[in-house]
């Protein structure tokens, strides 16, 4: 029997713009099970990259539960949740995000700066998770000295090194070319089968959402169609 | 400390302007630096004064002599165990750029009242055997290279002599010095006698009168005793402390204490701006980054924490390299101006006042970029990014 790592009853999301309330998700429900590669889809402003944030305690719902891992998000301090984020979900986006002014390993290194690990420690875990997404020859390098797929590969390094169950991905390929987008779809795809890794990935991509095993239409704030890749 | 690295890097990511804002930040401290220390120039006196020791003025002003019938009245006195008197010559050695302080004293009454002034016996014999006998601080004898048995022309600028001559020749019998670091010993001291037989006018008067209390004695008792005895005489007594005296003499050349601290207040309150501004613009520029830290699992004081320890780092930096060169240069300047403008000091004390203002200015400077980067929105922040 799958294990449920996550589970969303009655989400909706409104944001207020001025005077004018935007229904961003509604009434929305999902699970995910553990050990999943879920291909989100749809079109801009659909709200994928909020179910994305929600379900990385980035963001609260206006009402609804967001459960992951049995810990209840929707009910949680920020000061909790960012403890959460800390140890539970990894990050990455479509920009990489990464900080200009630090090497690879620094990058690497920041989730483990909030943890009681000496800085050798530090440095090992680093060194591994480079060395899983195969950049440890570029531990020293900075980002503007790296390829956008590098780069990429670096960002999914910090995402994972301080071992989280659940990945989120927000349109992780969207600046890459073809055939870089294709290198960090199969390493997203070895996380998830070979680390046992849970991603959730964003994408406008057909073709990468091909790399999931399942995909889910999100319009109009409101769950469409669940399919099997 | 595990933070240091990340906040070292933000801190040097524009390193031009990190570098002139430093700058400006060296210059504001090297400035306290020096200022403070001409400052407490002018209130060394103030320091290093004793508090069994009063000094008693001519009550109209300092510039008023007294008569020298005062000193065996002030001497019997209750609770007066000993007194001396000095008065302000005024000359200088050579050429006028080379003024520094000489009094005419009674040799062994005054370094009896003055225990902290250290002279080899001797040379405190000799000096009062000698009526044209003198003796310097060690400082002025450094600076002008002179050794027992020189003979120093001094030109007087108030005091002629009786001949009509201003050239007022002494013979160097010993120096003294202090231990005490913040005291200076850059004057000379010669015989009143010879003073009191060659001078032109002002005869049978000393500028003032020192004297030290008995042990027990209440300072404010002995004060207007003292004053008492004078009141409604031609010649009216102000008795004060040593360090009221000195506060009072430094006066003369102007509010000191007053004119520094102004100066600081407009350079501290620039340093503050241009601070405040290098850091706005710093955390305006990395928003994104900011809520990468957020994303990642930095809580909001974390944030805000990471954010100031940059304001302040930058600071510190600043400061530190001022402080630095303040004191080499306070050090040279105690060096060559050492006679005109004695007790120029950094003191530990200002030194400590430099680093709260360090982080205090840090804080200050610093406080609303962090409270902004704290209070970002990771997901608004992230779609701007």
């Amino acid at each position: 029997m799958t294990e449920i790592l996550a589970r969303l009853n009655g989400v909706s999301r409104v944001y207020q713009k001025g005077k004018e309330r935007v229904d961003v998700l509604h009434e929305l429900d999902l699970t995910i099970d553990k050990g999943d590669f879920l291909a989100l889809m749809g079109p801009s402003g659909s709200g994928k990259t909020t179910l994305l944030n929600l379900l990385g305690g980035l963001d609260k719902p206006t009402a609804g539960t967001v459960n992951v891992g049995g810990a209840e998000l929707s009910s949680m301090s920020n000061s909790q949740l960012s403890k959460w984020r800390a140890t539970h979900v990894g990050f990455i986006f479509q920009f990489y995000n990464l900080l200009p002014v630090l090497t690879a390993r620094k990058n690497v290194e920041l989730p483990l700066l909030l943890t009681k690990l000496s800085s050798r420690e530090r440095a090992r875990r680093a060194g591994i998770a480079l060395d899983i997404v195969g950049l440890a020859d570029r531990a020293k390098h900075r980002p503007r000295e790296l390829s956008g797929g590098q780069e990429q590969r670096v960002a999914i390094a910090r995402a994972i090194v301080s071992d989280p169950e659940l990945l989120l991905c927000d349109e992780p390929t969207g600046d890459l070319d073809r055939a870089t987008a294709d290198e960090i779809l199969n390493l997203l795809k070895v996380l998830n089968t070979e680390h046992g890794k849970t991603i959730i990935m964003v994408t406008h991509d057909a073709q990468a959402a091909e790399y999931a095993r399942h995909t889910l239409h999100v319009d109009k704030g409101k769950l469409e169609v669940r399919t099997a890749a | 400390m595990k933070y240091f690295a990340l906040i070292w890097k933000n801190a040097w990511r524009k390193k031009i302007r990190t570098s002139l804002t430093v700058l400006s930040v060296l210059v504001a401290f090297l400035l306290f630096a020096l200022l403070n220390a001409i400052g407490f120039a002018f209130r060394s006196g103030e320091d290093v004064s004793s508090a069994e020791r009063l000094v008693v003025l001519n009550k109209i002003s300092l510039i008023n002599p007294l008569p020298i019938s005062y000193q065996a009245r002030i001497g019997s006195t209750p609770g007066v165990a000993a007194v001396t008197h000095a008065s302000w010559f005024g000359g200088y050695y050579q050429d006028p750029r080379n003024q520094f302080a000489q009094f005419p004293v009674v040799a062994e009454d005054y370094f009896r009242l003055y225990p902290e002034l250290i002279i080899a016996p001797e040379q405190l014999e000799s000096f009062a055997k000698n009526r044209i006998g003198t003796v310097v601080g060690h400082e002025l004898a450094e600076k002008f290279g002179w050794k027992v048995g020189d003979r120093i022309p001094i030109q007087a600028t108030i005091w002629t002599k009786a001949d009509g001559g201003r050239s007022w020749e002494f013979e160097l019998e010993g120096t003294f010095r202090t231990d005490d670091p913040r005291g200076s010993t850059a004057y000379m001291l010669f015989n009143y006698d010879y003073f009191e037989e060659a001078r032109a006018f002002g005869k049978g008067t000393a500028g003032w009168y020192i004297l030290r209390i008995a042990p027990g004695a209440d300072p404010v008792e002995v004060a207007n005793a003292v004053d008492e005895q004078f009141a409604n005489s031609p010649n009216e007594t102000e008795t004060s402390t040593e360090a009221a005296f000195a506060a009072s003499f430094a006066k003369q050349f102007g509010n000191i204490a007053l004119i520094v601290q102004l100066i600081l207040g407009a350079v501290f309150f620039t340093l503050l701006l241009v601070a405040g501004n290098t850091m706005s613009q710093s955390v305006r520029e990395r928003i994104p980054e900011l809520a990468v830290l957020k994303t990642v699992g930095f809580g909001d004081v974390a944030v805000l924490g990471v954010v100031l320890s940059e304001s302040i780092l930058i600071i510190v930096m600043g400061g530190v390299l001022g402080l630095a060169i303040g004191w080499v240069v306070v050090q040279g300047a105690a060096q060559s101006m050492g006679a005109t403008l004695p007790g120029i000091y950094l003191s530990p004390q200002a030194m400590l006042i430099a680093a709260a203002i360090m982080v205090g200015a840090g804080i200050f400077a610093g406080l609303f970029p962090a409270l902004k980067a704290m209070r970002l929105s990771i997901v608004d922040a992230l779609a701007r990014g």
